[in-house]
């Protein structure tokens, strides 16, 4: 079982009542010593559209609005394992060379419509990597970049305010009322 | 500061709190002593009111968070923004002889700050176990005895519960209760029909106000009681027992006060006081008291205990019945069950509960002999799955946008906390060969399940997923996550209570056998654990003890 599904397990099991956090379980490997620089501007602006292919504007703004490639950079160089952060630079390569080979040009030269099918794409390998992956083999480069768009984006100002509902201090609990198909989930 | 008091209380937690309370009112002049910083009420909790996106990390674990609370690390208690209320490691190491996870929040206030807040009284059930099983030393108490201080305390620290008339569960002095959501209640509904009322699922009783107190408002459901709460909604040192005992003009609080040893006269075999280090200059100071109460919490109080070491007790004050360290418990849990809800699509809720639902033991009552001895209680909750679902089948793009913006389905889940036995064997010492940040001696930690335990996590599985399949949920699954000694944060024993000094630490009024006027009421006095939250239970110890002890005072006892 990977950290993380552990982690949403006891979340699970505890029915929500208490807040997990991706803590370390036992086992974990040593944690990376990078720091932020080793992403370059360039690298941020590539996560910035990688992220964007992930979550994209609609009416409401998407991963790039709400900085998704500069939070990528930081939380991989902050928070991953060594290990983790080796898999995630890697990809980043992979995702280029994946565009070249797919569309003729590098991911920034692609159009919105490219991109999105490379996603698309490269989250099926992700969930066939997944299906017969090891115990011990690390997570798949674009599992990454999924769950860092996901929480950065609604995590984000924008995220909590435009596309789900934040309320600092809700003051009550309504425990039984209406929900109408459509209706933004509260954070 | 003067050096002489009346009181001095080690340890500024759920327990010291009261002391400090309890004894201050009474008239007492307390010296409170907290090894850690003080953490002010409202302008200390930093994160408290930061919305999710003004945590630079979002609140994930960071490497740096690893590299400072490698052992806190190992647990999901500790986040970007509480991690500061956790203990740094490396400053205050102790030995796992066998895997133990020690949870500590060295600051005023210690772990009333961060405690899951669940709150729930004993029963003789509980008291009478060991007498009956011969099992342990028998208490020489029981819930008569503590009726009255639970309704001191909960009068005052503000529980919110329902009342159900259960024998094992009894009710209290409660506010009015929090409420349960759709799913929970159907769910409650069916198992009260499949039991025919046997099992009951409620509403946790939880020490977050549910009406206004004097200075105190009622729960804003935010959820985020582990930071702090500006509203001062949930029971901790810092929101009651500390603003009580400074009221009383009797109260000196000293942060960053290591007490290391208790001063003792061997010919009135009597304590004199504390001596303290100071964690900061790294000066000692004795200070002198009527009475010590030692509240420094399960482990370090039973530190303090063992080092006190004299000509007398070469093996620490309370000592000379060689259950000094023993008996340590805990609660083993982590083992339970999850399902989905399906058919309540169309419902929702408002508002962040800070709470969840309780299932009270049911096991090896009313006659039921299983193969293992005690219970279990679940605690769980229902919720709609927000956008950290997992994402795996959603895709990428618009699509997977628009559905992680809206609620998920509904899921289950419980934990099932269940009463570890006392046993001699499961104990913690001083390992004189290694030495913390300021040179002191640490513990070493040697505990583990037994039989007993692991016979009853069978049932905490299966009972679990039976229930939520009785109640008409969908991909019920049992799980068994496995369990740490000490995980559950509910460390006890140490220095049993009992009737017998040869057996036992302290006497039914909390009382050193060795030295009467020094008192332990927090976790290391318990003699078994049942399989309910211990805190409120600490909470009544405490104000029991401290009458006593003035009254004593009072008589000339002491």
């Amino acid at each position: 079982m990977s950290r993380r599904e552990a982690v949403r397990r006891i979340a699970l099991l505890l029915g929500g009542a208490m807040v997990a956090s991706e803590a370390i379980l036992r086992g974990q490997s040593a944690p990376g010593k990078a720091s932020a620089e080793a992403f370059t501007q360039a690298d941020r602006e590539l996560l910035d559209e990688i992220g964007e292919a992930i979550i994209p504007a609609t009416d409401i703004p998407g991963a790039k609005a709400a900085g998704i490639g500069a939070f990528m950079a930081m939380m991989v160089a902050d928070c991953y394992s060594e290990r983790e952060h080796a898999v995630f630079r890697e990809g980043l390569a992979k995702v280029e060379q994946a565009c070249v080979s797919r569309f003729g040009r590098p991911f920034l030269a692609a159009t919105p419509e490219e991109r999105g099918a490379l996603a698309a794409e490269l989250d099926s390998q992700r969930g066939a990597y997944e299906a017969k992956k090891g115990k011990d083999e690390p997570a798949h480069y674009f599992r990454m970049m999924k769950e860092l768009t996901v929480l950065g984006y609604f995590s984000s100002e924008i995220g909590c305010t435009r596309a789900v509902r934040y309320v600092e201090v809700p003051g009550r609990f309504d425990a039984d009322i209406p929900y109408r198909k459509g209706d933004p989930a509260w954070f | 500061m003067p050096l002489t008091f009346d009181a001095v209380v080690v340890g500024s937690g759920i327990s010291g709190g009261w002391a400090a309370k309890e004894l201050t009112e009474a008239g007492l002049r307390v010296l409170l002593l907290e090894r850690g910083r003080n953490i002010e009420h409202i302008t200390g909790y930093v994160n408290a009111l930061k919305a999710p996106w003004q945590l630079a990390h979002r609140d994930r674990m960071t490497n740096a968070i690893r590299r400072e609370h490698p052992l806190a690390a190992r647990d999901p208690f500790i986040r970007e923004a509480n991690a500061d209320y956790w203990v740094k490691d490396a400053e205050c190491p102790y030995v796992e002889e066998k895997p133990f996870d020690w949870v500590r929040g060295y600051h005023v206030g210690g772990r009333s700050l961060m405690w899951g807040r669940q709150s729930y009284r004993w029963s003789d059930l509980d008291f009478e176990a060991n007498l009956k099983e011969g099992v342990g030393a028998d208490w020489p108490i029981r819930y008569a005895d503590v009726a009255p201080w639970y309704d001191h305390v909960e009068g005052f620290a503000g529980v919110s519960g329902s009342l159900e008339g259960l024998p094992q569960l009894p009710d209290g002095r409660f506010q009015p209760p929090m409420e349960l959501n759709c799913v929970e209640k159907m769910v409650a509904a069916r198992i009260r029909e499949r039991y025919r009322d046997a099992r009951r699922l409620i509403i946790g009783r939880v020490a977050n106000l549910t009406q206004a107190k004097e200075g105190r408002s009622s729960c804003q459901y935010r959820n985020k009681c582990d930071l702090g709460c500006p509203f001062g909604a949930y029971f901790s040192t810092q929101s009651s027992t500390l603003p009580a005992a400074a009221k009383t003009g009797n109260l000196t609080l000293r942060p960053f006060s290591i007490a290391t040893r208790v001063l003792y006269d061997r010919d009135r075999r009597r304590a004199l006081g504390v001596e303290v280090l100071d964690a900061e200059t790294r000066q000692t100071t004795e200070f002198r008291s009527r009475v010590v109460f030692l509240c420094a919490s399960t482990f370090n109080t039973a530190w303090v205990l063992m080092n006190s070491a004299t000509e007398v007790w070469p093996d620490g004050l309370g000592s000379s019945c060689g259950e000094l360290g023993h008996n340590v418990m805990d609660h083993h849990f982590l083992v339970g069950a999850t399902g989905d809800a399906e058919g309540f699509e169309d419902r929702y809720y408002f508002g962040r509960r800070a709470n969840g639902f309780y299932i009270p033991r049911f096991r090896n009552l009313l006659g039921e002999r299983r193969r293992y001895s005690r219970g279990f209680g679940y605690q769980g909750g229902a919720s709609r799955l927000g956008w950290e679902r997992d994402v795996a089948e959603i895709g990428v793009g618009a699509a997977m946008k628009e559905k992680l913006m809206e609620p998920g389905p509904w899921s289950i889940g419980m934990s099932a906390f269940g009463e570890t036995l006392p046993n001699h064997r499961n104990r913690a010492r001083l390992d004189r060969s290694r030495r913390d940040a300021w040179g002191l001696p640490v513990l070493a930690m040697e505990c583990e399940i037994g039989e007993n335990e692991r016979l009853m996590r069978v049932d905490m599985a299966n009972d679990a997923a039976e229930m939520f399949e009785a109640a008409g949920l969908r991909n019920v699954k049992p799980l068994d996550l496995g369990y740490t000694f000490g995980q559950c944060i509910h460390e006890m024993g140490t220095a049993r209570m009992g009737r017998d000094p040869a057996t036992s630490v302290v006497n039914a009024h909390n009382q050193v056998w060795d030295a009467k006027n020094v008192f332990v009421t927090d976790g290391a006095c318990m003699t078994s654990s049942s399989c309910v939250n211990p805190s409120l239970t600490y909470m009544a110890m405490t104000a029991r003890a401290a009458h006593f002890a003035v009254e004593s005072m009072k008589r000339g006892d002491l």
